[in-house]
Parts: C-alpha cells; structure tokens; sequence
C-alpha cells in the first residue's frame, strides 16, 4: 500500500499487476462492496432467523388490521375500528402539521431577531444577541419540558378555564378557539379574493413591462393590496359575512365544540419555534453581514430609497447565502417534531414507533417505514430548496 | 430600521461626547423609531428580568433538608431539592461505595481534555491519541468493573451527568475517525466507495436521532445473533456514534474541499501513498480549518444526548425527571428549579464550548490574513 | 510519517478489542454463539440442543435475569437502595431459588412497556414477570409462551372523588390518561366503543408520566389494571381525592412469560408457579417448612420430593419446591407480604383465592 502511485508502473493500463492503480482501485471497491454486503447479507440472514425461531410474525399485512385505539388529535376521521395504515397517516399528518407551522413562525422570528442583532439600537442588539446565546445553548427537550410541564400542565381546570377573550378559553386542556362556519355567501366571498389576487398578478406584470418599456413608475404593490382588501370587503358588505364563529359550549367534563389547540401541540410549537428561531437568527445575521457594504452605498449613491434598497439590492444577495442554511434547520426541525413523544403529542413517531410498534411487536417494519418517511421528507425538502436556490442563483447574472 | 448598517457596530461619529448619556442619546434614542425600539426592549426585559431573579434568588429557599422547607407560601425556586439530589444528579444510581471511580474518570477526563485545548500546550498528537484510545478503555474498566477489585456495575445503575458525559465523549471520540473515513469515502475517486459513503451519510442525517435510538433499543437485537445481547447502553452508544459520524463527516468534508488539490498532488510527486499524503499532509490542514464546525457538532451532540431518556436511559435530565417524581419531593416549583437547574449545567457547557469554537476560529483567521 | 499510520491502526484493533470486551457483559454468554442452531430448517435435534440452553447457560452464568417493571408498588418496585420488592421479584426470587437454592442469585433489569418484548425476544433476560397480561397475540405472534397466571386482574378507572362520578358509564366526554403500547389503551378504546360513548385519550410512553398528567388535572380519568390503581394512588399528592370506579372492563391474567423454542425451561418456569400455588393449597408455608418435611401425607412429600423424582425431571433437584417455599414462602404469602391487607395496597384475595377458598386460582397437581 505504501508503494501506491510509484509513477514508474503506472504503464498503460492493461496489465493485471498489483501495482496497477487502476486494478487495485477495482479490487478495493470489490473488496468494501464485499464486506458491506457480507455485513447486510449476515444481518438480514440473523434477522430472518431470530424471527423464525422466536416465532414473530413478519410482513406488511398489519397495515390493514384493525388499529382499535384511539388517537387524541385527528386531521382526517379515524375511529378504533380504522386501520392501523389510517392510524399511520394520522400521525404522519400531525407531524406535517406541527412541522409547518413551526417553520413558518420559527423563520418569522428568525428574520426578526436576525435583524434585531445588526440594529444600531444598543440595547436591542444585546437583547437579541442574549436570545441566542441562552436558546441555542440549551437542549430542546428541555424548552419542551419546559413549556409542557411549567407552563401548560398548570394551568387550572376546565370548568374553571380562563377567558382572555370572550369566547376563547384557556385551560390545562388547551386552548380553546371559536370554530369558523361558513356560510352561503362564502363562495362570492372566495371568488371575490381569488379574483382580486389574479388581478394584482397581471398588474404587477403590466407595470413592469411598462416600466422597462418607458421607465415610468407605477405603484402596482399598493393598488394590488388594495385591491386584495377591498374587492373582498365589498362582497362582505353586500352579501353579508362569509362565515360565523361557533362558540364552544360547557360540556359535563370540558368545552366542547369550537377549535382546540392541544397543550401538547402548543408546547411542541413553542418549544421548537424558539430553539429554531435562535439558529435562523444567527444564519440571517450571517447572511445579511456578507453583503458588502459598498453595496448599500452604490445603491445610495444611485439615488435609491433605502426600503428600495433593502428590496432590490441587500435581501436578494442575502437570500443566497440564507437559504441553504435555513434549509437544513428546517428540515431539524422536521425531524426534531419527533421528539413530540416525550409530551404526548400524538405525531408520526408517538404514534406509529409508540403504540403501533407495541401492539403489532413488528419492530421491524415500523421502524423502517418511520425512518423511510423522515428520509423522504427531507428529500422533498432538500429537492424544492435546491429548486428554489437554483432560481436566486440565477438572479445574479 | 438599522439593517443599513451592515457592520453591526455602532458608528463612532468624530466630536460626539463620549459621556454616558451622549451614548445612550446615539445608541438608544438617536430618533423616533430608534426610541420605540428602546422602550419595547425595556418592557422584554422588564417582563422577563425581575420575575427570574425574584424566583431564583430573592424569594428562593436555599436551606433545608426536606420538602417541608419549600412549603411556604409564594416560595420561589427550591434548591434544597437540588443539594438533596445532587449525587443522583451526577452519579444516577451508582453505587455510593464505588462513586471514587467515576471520580477518578471524571479527573482523569478534566487532566486531558484541558491540555488539548490550550493551543500552546506540548505533545498534541500523543494526548489526542491518548484521548481517542487509551482513556475510552481506561474509563470503560473503571465504570464497568467486573475485574479483580473492581465489582460490576451494571449500566441500569449509571445514571444523571456520568451517562450524559458517558453517550457525549463516546460519540466524539467515535464520530471524529469515522467520520474522517466517511468525508475521505465521499471525495473518493472509486465509484463504489463514493456511493457508499453518500448512502451511509445521507441516511443518518436524512432520519431523526429519536428513531435512530428506537432502532438501537427495539430493532437493533433481532440483528444480533441468539445469545450476543449488548445492554441498551451500549446500543444507544452504537446509534449516537453512527448518527453524529454522519455529520462529522459533513464538517470534514467542508474541511477537505477547502484544501488546494495542489496539496494532496504534491505530497503524492513526492512519493507519498494515499493515506500518507491524507494523515501526513491534508488532514491535518483540512482538521484545522474546521475546527469550529467539530466544536458545533460536538454541542450538538451533547445536547442530543438528552433524548436518551425517550428509551429509558436516565441521563441529567432524566434523572431530574426522576427525582421530581420521588413522592419526599413534590412540591409545586420543584419541576422550574430542577429544569433551571438541568438547564443552567447544560448552558454552561455548551456556551463554553461555543465560546472556545469562537475563539478557536478567531485564531485561524488571523492566522490567514498575515 | 510512519508513526500517526501505526498509531491509528494500533487504535482501530484496540477499539475494536474495547468493544468486544464489553460486548457481552458475563463470561458465559460468550462461548453461547457456539452451540448457535445451524440456520438448517430446525430439526428435532436442533431443538433439543436449544432446549437446553436457557438452563445451562444460567446455570454456567451464575444468576438468573429477570425482566420487571420501572416501579410498580406491589408487583416489582425499587426501594431507595435499589431492593427490589413485589409479586413479580418474588416470582423470580422463587425460580433463582429452585434452581441455585438461593434466593439473591437474580438480577432485575427494569424495563419499559415498550421495550420488555424485545428484551425477552433476544435473551437480554431470561424471563419477563413485569405484570403482563396473557393475550392470544402476544402468546402466538410475538414468539413467547406464557407459563401460567401470577395474578388476575382486571382494568378499572381511577378519577377524582370530587367529580361526583360513581360508575364508568358517566364518563361520556371525559380526557382518559393510559400508558401506550398496554392491552389498556385497547380495553379503553372497546369500552367506550361498545357503549356508544365519546372519550379522548391522551397515551404516554411511561406510566409516571400518565399519572402525574392525571394527577395535574389533565384528564379526567386514569386507567390501568385494578391492582395498578390501588399501587399508584399511593404514589398521588393526596391518595385520598381519588376512588376507583366498580366497573371491571377488561380480563388481564397476569404472568410471566419466557421465550418459545425451549420447552424445558417453560416447564420449569411454569411448575415452579404451580408449586407456589401447590404449597399454599397444601399449607406447606416458610415457617412450616421443615416441620412439613417429616409430613406423612403422600401429596406433601411428593410436592416436597420426598417421594419421586418430580424436580430432576425438568433439570432442577428433588428438593426444589423446599427451596421455593423456603427462600420466599408459598403463593398466599408472597400475596400477602406484597399487595395484601396488611400493605398500604390493601387488595383483597378476590379472585386471586385459591380455588377452594372461593377464587380461581388453580394449579395442576404434581405427580
């Protein structure tokens, strides 16, 4: 080995000989390839063998059985007698929607405590800084204990709920929302908002192109949001409100009716939203401190306002350096929605590698396709983030 | 508001007063918006400031011995709990007559680990090869026991910050060579290996560390041959080290790309093998690059260790999760003081270790810009 | 240049040594892969040669491991000093004695509801008596043989007195705190199911867990077996608040388990049972013991192996229920000393009485 790549043998190629690099490059590939399918080929011949001499039932089929518990939080009907495949998708739904919310409002206060950092407010900066330093250094099991055990758990009872707001109720069972219906009149209304958000698309293309035609500006951004608000509003005015809001009413144990936010899931998203938030500070901090200030000045200097600036010249080059670090704390944070099953939080591991995998005893298979969905969501998240920094990137020529 | 300047220190206009209120007039009131932004930061502060102090300090009970201590009314944080339980805390349910040994890794671990910090401090190579192989099994025989003089202890007994150490250095001294291996396997020129180590990275990183811990506690021994029944420990040690290698790899990786290929060319014209031109010449430069990102990974790593606890593992958290449901204990704040107290350990080291990355890095680049 | 390629192999084979060193924790496990079954269909030779194996290789190690529970008073629960105390500690306590003749040759290992199958299913212990319950699936799909029934029990509800509820019925609408993976989050599902009713139920992954959400208010209800709720209120901040509701809804025989594939080692865990329950029926106590070896009354000796050869059969000594009853007293005692009226449990014998004496406990003779 310590031989390798003596110049003088490398000849051409052809001749079998140890010291040729390139049969030796086959033979080390031939000999990793071997071992690593000696290893797998070992694992699944004991694998199969433990399950025949213990018995264990092995296969897919479970899938159809009847699941027979039930689930706190449901996006999609399940009862008892649904699958445990139904029971599978619940979970996996709880987690997309935990997931989804988390990262919407985790980048939010990413951005602004980011910015935070960078003002020229003293006081604010060292604020924001603070924030970092304390969220970030402390493990996100114990921001959820934290909001799950401090916070939530202690709240009082429900008959003796809190009320911030008429109608809103706040007990150790959550948090309780009046429940939109809509009514017939909603359809107008949704018409009248896709309308108006159509509209504002082809005016914001018309009056680029006429800007780029005659150079003459039109405040196209201003006349859309306003067409947004009012073309909806005045279908509200007319034909009355889309929907009503359905109170939760004063059930023997608890509320019941309206919209319930699970202590569980509010202390998940909090949790995983202030640790999150406090990397996504950091890599916007990052982000917008690379961009050259010689920038924001030749922007000055060519007679930009400085909101013009910050839009054409200072995020768009940002962006390029944010996003494929926001990228993978999104998808941690994806992955650490897992760790709902420390508070009860019914999400795809809670369920499915909790209660699925201890009524079925089929280790296997339920660990397999855990880790099967989790390796295609971040797939899916990579794939549309490469998509989307391929387009920023193009933005530069 | 501010976000023009990009520098993020304030600007020192010449022939402004350097008294203090001349800089709080330029730093916290220099306009309208400016002083909005003041005044909501006071109010956070004000929310968050006095309610903390008050429970950890002021209205705190700091002595007694039982949970009577704690019972008076609109008590704050009660540490007797913390001082009652600190063994635990530390040593989980290690035999008391045998905690010298754990105390002699601990020392032991502080002894090495200190030197390999100090940038100016001697023989680096022989105490990181000290660190990687001879401490690891060192501390394995005074832990585990089961040799003459030393009774076993089974790891069901470990427990609290020994366990938290125990899965963290594990993992850091597992994932740094494998994790060379791997980052060497992704830049590799053979097709087969490339492929491999692609697959085997993408795989830990793409899957959260939970299921992972699920895999090693449930799956992993139908895998195992009959009668080859590593405790669950261990198991876990094999999924932390297997999950942080595949970042560690990542990091290295970084590290690698950042090295001239004119390096590795030219230590191979000067006759070198492979692996002589990667120890001898590359690593050592592509490491040093990346030193912050390993000090990253490895807080990362440390503070992953809690989810050990999801299997039944006490480490510090779990084991004040475990303490506080003790029935001698129950008081209303006792759950606040014990996550305070979990949280201050765990800030602590891994601020500390941020702070080192920091520093480390701060010395790197001045060392490029000579 | 040579040094650091030295030093990391040199450090690779003594990692690799590291790790088998520690690998298997006794010395006897370590010849086991050895008289490893050839992956052959199993013929009836391969069996015998793992039949006897679970004996052998405890004898050769020395200690029995037994599987219990994280801490569940009554049945398997740790003291402060790691004493481990229960129903299901005196079973193994039983088993280590009619094999070694000493009681303390066991080790518990505490596991988790979710983690006690795969145990047993790969011989990290060598028998599960974690009070679980005997169902038609976990006997037949998950390769384990139950050897009889410790303790019947039943699931019940425990809610809070201040509720005003007096019966499971009224629980329409209610929040109920369980444990997951138990037959209980599937009992509670079929009760509610069955009548009609609406529930939500909030599953943990440990026990703890659920009781203290209970006990914080963030349900209305706990269930779990009978005998767990009597065992867990006395784990509550005020034990007297909370009543457990009348309604059995669920059948739960409790006992333990070992794996399949090893007959022998399921007769001994299964008689050894038997004779707890035998004992008592005979009056054959701890104290007695020896006053009960001279005992003329053929059904006595034979139990006590002075006639036949009853222990030798199933590879232990003839003197093996002596030993049993000896180290930890007959199936009344143990009841009594653990969960019986005389303990903060306070369980009544129920139908845990012997047949005779008004319950269904029944063991098959031995002769």
């Amino acid at each position: 080995m310590a031989k390798a790549g003596q110049g003088a043998r490398r000849g051409n190629g052809l001749g079998f000989s140890w010291y040729n690099p390139r049969v030796r490059s086959v033979i080390y590939q031939a000999a990793v390839l071997g071992i690593v399918i000696g290893l797998v080929w070992f694992f699944v011949a004991t694998a199969q063998q433990n399950l025949e001499r213990l018995n264990i039932s092995s296969g897919f089929g479970f899938l159809d059985t009847t699941a027979g518990f039930g689930i706190i939080q449901t996006l999609i009907p399940y009862t008892e007698q649904s699958s445990y495949g139904r029971a599978f998708l619940v979970g996996l739904l709880n987690t997309l929607v935990v997931a989804v919310i988390g990262i919407a409002l985790s980048t939010l206060l990413g951005f602004v405590v980011g910015v935070a950092r960078l003002s020229r407010n003293w006081l604010l900066a060292n604020l924001a800084a603070a924030y970092v330093e304390i969220m970030r250094n402390i493990p996100l099991l114990l921001h959820l204990f934290f909001w799950y055990f401090v916070v939530l758990r202690p709240l009082p009872g429900p008959m003796q709920s809190l009320e911030p707001v008429p109608g809103v109720f706040l007990s150790n069972r959550g948090l309780i929302l009046p429940e939109p219906v809509f009514d017939a009149s909603a359809l107008a209304f949704l018409s009248a908002l896709i309308l108006a958000i159509i509209g504002s698309v082809f005016l914001v293309r018309w009056s680029r192109k006429r800007q780029l035609a005659t150079g003459q500006l039109f405040p196209a951004w201003r006349v859309s949001a306003a067409l947004i608000v009012f073309l909806p509003a005045l279908v509200w005015a007319i034909g009355g409100a889309p929907f009503h809001l359905e109170f939760a009413t004063r059930g023997s144990f608890d509320y019941a009716g309206g919209m319930r936010l699970l202590p569980e899931f509010v202390a998940l998203t909090l949790g995983l939203t202030l640790y999150t938030a406090a990397f996504i500070a950091e890599i916007v901090r990052a982000g917008i401190q690379s961009v050259s200030r010689g920038q924001t000045e030749a922007a000055a200097a060519l007679g930009l306002k400085e909101s013009t600036t910050l839009r054409l010249v200072v995020i768009p080059q940002a962006l390029r350096l944010i996003v494929p670090p926001l990228t993978s704390q999104i998808l941690n944070l994806t992955k650490n929605s897992s760790l709902a099953v420390a508070i009860a939080y019914p999400d795809l591991v809670a369920v499915f590698a909790g209660t699925v995998l201890n009524q079925t005893g089929q280790a296997i298979e339920v660990i397999s396709i855990t880790m099967a969905v989790y390796l295609t969501l971040s797939l899916l998240t990579s794939l549309a983030m490469n998509w989307y920094n391929a387009r920023i990137a193009l933005r530069e020529r | 508001m501010g976000m023009e300047d990009v520098s993020g220190r304030p600007r020192m206009k010449p022939g402004t007063s350097r008294s203090p209120l001349g800089w709080a007039r330029r730093n916290l009131f220099s306009g309208v918006g400016n002083t909005v932004l003041t005044l909501v930061s006071v109010y956070i502060l004000w929310m968050v400031i006095p309610p903390l102090l008050d429970f950890t300090i002021f209205s705190a009970v700091w002595t007694g011995t039982t949970r009577e201590a704690c019972l008076v009314p609109d008590a704050g944080a009660c540490w007797p709990f913390v001082w009652a339980n600190i063994d635990q805390f530390i040593y989980g349910r290690y035999p008391p007559s045998e905690i010298w040994r754990v105390n002699i890794v601990f020392a032991l671990g502080i002894a090495t680990i200190v030197p390999m910090l100090i940038p100016a401090a001697p023989a680096k190579r022989f105490n990181l090869i000290f660190l990687l192989v001879v401490y690891p099994l060192i501390a394995l025989v005074l832990l585990a026991g089961d040799r003459p003089g030393l009774p076993p202890v089974p790891t069901s007994e470990w427990g609290g910050l020994l366990v938290t150490l125990v899965v963290a250095v594990t993992g850091i001294v597992v994932s740094l060579p494998l994790g060379i291996v791997l980052a060497l396997g992704r830049r590799s020129s053979m097709p087969a290996i490339r492929m491999l180590s692609i697959v085997f990275i993408e795989f830990w990183r793409g899957v959260p560390l939970i299921t992972v811990l699920f895999m090693a506690s449930v799956m992993l021994p139908l895998f195992l041959p009959e009668g080859l029944n590593p405790d669950n420990l261990l198991r876990c040690l094999v999924g932390v080290a297997l999950f942080s290698s595949a970042y560690m790899a990542e990091v290295v990786r970084g590290g690698l790309q950042a090295i001239p290929a004119g390096q590795y060319e030219a230590a191979r014209a000067v006759g070198l093998g492979y692996w002589q031109a990667m120890i001898g010449v590359v690593l050592p430069q592509a490491l040093r690059h990346v030193i912050p990102g390993i000090v990253n990974t490895f807080i990362g790593l440390f503070k992953d260790t809690t989810l050990v606890l999801i299997v039944g593992i006490f480490d510090l958290l779990g084991q004040v999760r475990a303490q506080l449901s003790d029935p001698n204990w129950t008081v209303p704040q006792g759950a606040l003081t014990g996550y305070i107290f979990a949280a201050l350990v765990f800030w602590v080291f891994c601020f500390g270790m941020s702070q080192y990355s920091n520093f480390m890095e701060r010395r790197l680049n001045t060392g490029h810009e000579r | 240049m040579k040094n650091p390629l030295v030093a990391l192999i040199l450090g690779i084979l003594i990692g690799v040594g590291g790790l088998y060193f520690m690998l298997p924790y006794e010395p006897a496990t370590r010849g086991a892969r050895e008289i490893q079954p050839e992956a052959a269909p199993v013929t009836e030779g391969a069996q015998r040669v793992a039949a006897g194996s679970t004996l052998q290789r405890v004898k050769r190690r020395g200690f029995l491991q037994c599987g219990v529970s994280q801490g569940l008073p009554g049945f398997s629960n740790p003291d402060d000093r790691g004493n481990w105390t229960g129903i299901d500690v005196d079973y193994c306590r039983a088993l280590a004695a009619a094999i070694f003749d000493d009681p303390a040759k066991v080790r518990f290992r505490p596991l988790s509801a979710k983690d006690r199958f795969t145990a047993l299913q790969s011989g990290e212990i060598d028998i599960l008596s974690r009070n679980t319950t005997w169902t038609m699936s976990r006997d037949t799909q998950l390769g384990f043989d139950f050897v009889g029934v410790i303790y019947y029990d039943g699931q019940a509800f425990m809610v809070r007195k201040a509720s005003g509820i007096t019966s499971a019925v009224q629980l329409a609408g209610a929040t109920i705190c369980t444990q997951t993976g138990t037959t209980t989050e599937l009992n509670v599902a079929d009760f509610f199911r069955g009548r009609g009713l609406s529930y939500q139920v909030l599953s943990y992954e440990k026990n703890d867990e659920a009781i203290s959400a209970y006990d914080q208010g963030r349900c209305d209800g706990y269930t779990t077996d009978a005998s767990g709720l009597y065992a867990e209120r006395l784990k509550m901040k005020n034990p007297d608040e909370n009543i457990v509701l009348p309604e059995i809804i669920s059948k739960e025989p409790l006992g333990p388990a070992v794996r399949q594939g090893d007959p022998q080692w399921a007769d001994i865990a299964r008689w050894t049972l038997n004779a707890l329950v035998n004992a008592e029926e005979l009056d054959i106590t701890s104290k007695n013991i020896d006053e009960m070896l001279a005992s003329e009354n053929p059904l006595v000796r034979r139990l006590l192996g002075d006639e036949g050869a009853y222990g030798q059969a199933v590879g232990l000594e003839g003197d093996w229920v002596a030993r049993i009853v000896r180290a930890v007293g007959n199936y009344g005692e143990i009841f009594e000393r653990n969960v019986g009226a005389e303990t903060p449990l306070g369980i009544k014998r129920g139908l845990n009485a012997l047949w005779n004496d008004g319950g269904i406990m029944y063991a098959p003779p031995i002769r």
